[in-house]
């Protein structure tokens, strides 16, 4: 290839070349927030948008789709910033019952 | 990794399904607070069914676009919904997206009712509790539901609901029965003495 390499980042190149790393085991749902004294300032390309987009609780699927990533590249970049701390994931176990009601409620209130 | 105080920001999903072209995109606009996203997840299939192109027998690549929408239900809980794509040698991508789902949404179309029916058996399998959707248009030749119940081979007790997946408080409903099945489930599975 040529040209400015910075251009164009293909999506295994996100992740090094891999495949499976601990974000293989997130689900699509699990929020991705961004750690309290996180700092996008020094991350470069996806690294950085991922993080400014956790600001706001975003989920693995999300940052996928809003990064142009497939999903599986999503989770292992997601694995990556909570193993170097940028980021923390919020995966539910299974819901409680007065958890469902909550949310029974609420899509009630829509 | 999990556990929920009061602070943290909880997410579940619900699993839209059903045949192709039933609708499955259209009831999750209908409900998003977002244009509904696409991601594309590459998966492992097994070479099954009529897509088969014969030379290749054993695992293949695939990649899936899955159509999904966000509702935040208030500050620190969010309902996903996704897409399932309708076509059974997705199976694998099935087991991805159904871990963690609270209940799943069978979209049925009366043209084609047997298209729902590996979905169906998919998720009886699976323990997912969900409830069938039926998608009709204003003024289209209705079905009664005990006819549906008949073609669907639906048991007495199983949700059945009609729905028209473009209007918000209709896909309510349905979103709304599928929570209601997901809590009935779980009172019944953790039960003392419930008859089966």
């Amino acid at each position: 290839m040529t040209g400015d390499a910075d251009a164009f980042v293909r999506p295994f190149m996100v992740t090094g070349g891999r495949t499976r790393s601990a974000g293989a085991e997130l689900r699509v749902e699990a929020l991705v927030v961004a750690a309290p004294d996180a700092s996008a300032a020094s991350l470069r390309f996806e690294r950085a948008a991922a993080v400014r987009l956790c600001v706001t609780p975003t989920s693995v699927a999300e940052l996928g789709a809003r990064l142009g990533l497939p999903l599986g590249v999503a989770r292992v970049l997601v694995g990556d910033l909570v193993a170097e701390g940028h980021v923390r994931v919020h995966q539910a176990s299974e819901l409680s019952i007065e958890l469902l009601e909550r949310i029974r409620d609420r899509v009630r209130a829509l | 990794m999990s556990g929920h105080s009061e602070h943290q920001p909880i997410s579940t999903k619900i699993v839209i399904s059903g045949g192709f072209g039933v609708g499955k995109t259209t009831l999750i606009g209908a409900i998003s607070e977002i244009e509904p996203l696409v991601t594309e997840a590459a998966m492992t299939e097994r070479s099954v069914g009529v897509d088969d192109r014969g030379e290749r027998t054993g695992k293949t690549t695939t990649t899936v676009a899955l159509d999904f929408g966000r509702i935040t239900l208030d500050p620190t809980l969010v309902l996903y919904l996704f897409g399932t794509p309708g076509q059974e040698r997705f199976v694998f991508l099935w087991d991805d997206l159904v871990d963690g789902a609270l209940g799943a949404v069978v979209l049925v179309d009366t043209g084609r009712i047997e298209d729902c029916f590996p979905v169906m058996d998919y998720f009886e399998q699976a323990g997912l509790p969900f409830v069938v959707a039926v998608n009709q248009f204003p003024g289209e030749r209705g079905f009664d539901a005990d006819e549906l119940r008949e073609a669907l081979d639906l048991d007495v007790s199983a949700p059945l609901v009609f729905c028209d997946a473009r209007e918000r408080e209709s896909v309510k409903n349905v979103l709304l029965a599928a929570v209601e099945q997901a809590i009935l489930h779980r009172v019944t599975r953790t039960g003392v003495a419930v008859p089966h």
